[in-house]
């Protein structure tokens, strides 16, 4: 689905450098986040207990790691289009800006692969 | 630039109301959760690196000095929750009188002390 005028994608410009799909994907992930932020929550309260062998008995749980990658990977799409606004708002000078951006990208896209990582490693591994 | 009066933000002249508040605060606890997210994300590497990393991660995340930190991130989780079903509904096209603004407005902030009241309590005991 495109939210682009038609007069905006034949001339190829103008102000929306794929800000409709910014503002959707925002919107998307808000609504996966909130069953998703919810169940988190509330396995946080009813684990047995935070040592090694009890957390990685949980995150073992087929439908844990399952929710778990999702819950990681909404959580750091969000997370990066949230950050992008508010440098784009924030942060001014083209280079810094961009250099900031391109900063957060990598840590957000870094960070949520580790975490994916951990979850299928503890998932499959021994 | 001298003695010219040139038109200051909203945020400078208009008397600071609920919805002024709120949005700032779904900015700042958005940014809060993003470190939590680090924190998050560092606790479940240490889990798959081993009993030994995940030790040395749970003994700051577990100490005393971080459970303020984590009753913050706990209200943060529920601040920007209940306001993003705010900001939800308002891309729905409901909720924009300034009458339901405000009510809804004041019924995220009531709904946030209540949860990170009743979260923090479940989590203690």
């Amino acid at each position: 689905m495109s939210l682009m005028t038609p007069l905006n994608r034949v001339l190829g410009l103008g102000t929306a450098k794929g800000a409709a799909e910014h503002w959707w994907l925002q919107r998307v992930t808000a609504v996966a986040l909130l069953p998703l932020g919810l169940w988190f929550a509330y396995e946080l309260l009813t684990l047995p207990g935070f040592d090694h062998a009890s957390v990685v008995a949980w995150v073992r749980e087929p439908a844990t790691s399952i929710l778990l990658v999702l819950f990681v990977v909404a959580v750091g799409y969000h997370s990066s289009l949230g950050i992008q606004v508010v440098v784009e708002d924030y942060v001014t000078g083209k280079g810094l800006r961009a250099a900031t951006l391109m900063a957060s990208t990598l840590a957000h896209v870094g960070l949520t692969i580790a975490a994916v990582f951990s979850v299928l490693k503890i998932a499959f591994g021994s | 630039m001298h003695g010219v009066q040139r038109p200051l933000s909203p945020y400078w002249i208009y008397r600071w109301e609920i919805t002024m508040w709120l949005s700032s605060l779904h900015r700042i606890t958005g940014l809060l959760l993003s470190l939590g997210a680090v924190v998050l994300g560092i606790w479940l590497i240490a889990a798959a690196s081993g009993p030994d990393s995940f030790a040395t991660v749970s003994g700051l995340v577990g100490s005393a000095w971080f459970k303020p930190l984590l009753v913050g991130w706990t209200f943060c989780f529920f601040f920007h929750l209940a306001n993003g079903v705010r900001h939800l509904a308002w891309d729905a096209g409901y909720g924009f009188d300034p009458k339901r603004i405000r009510a809804s407005g004041w019924t995220v902030v009531v709904v946030t002390f209540v949860a990170t009241a009743a979260f923090s309590y479940a989590a203690i005991v």
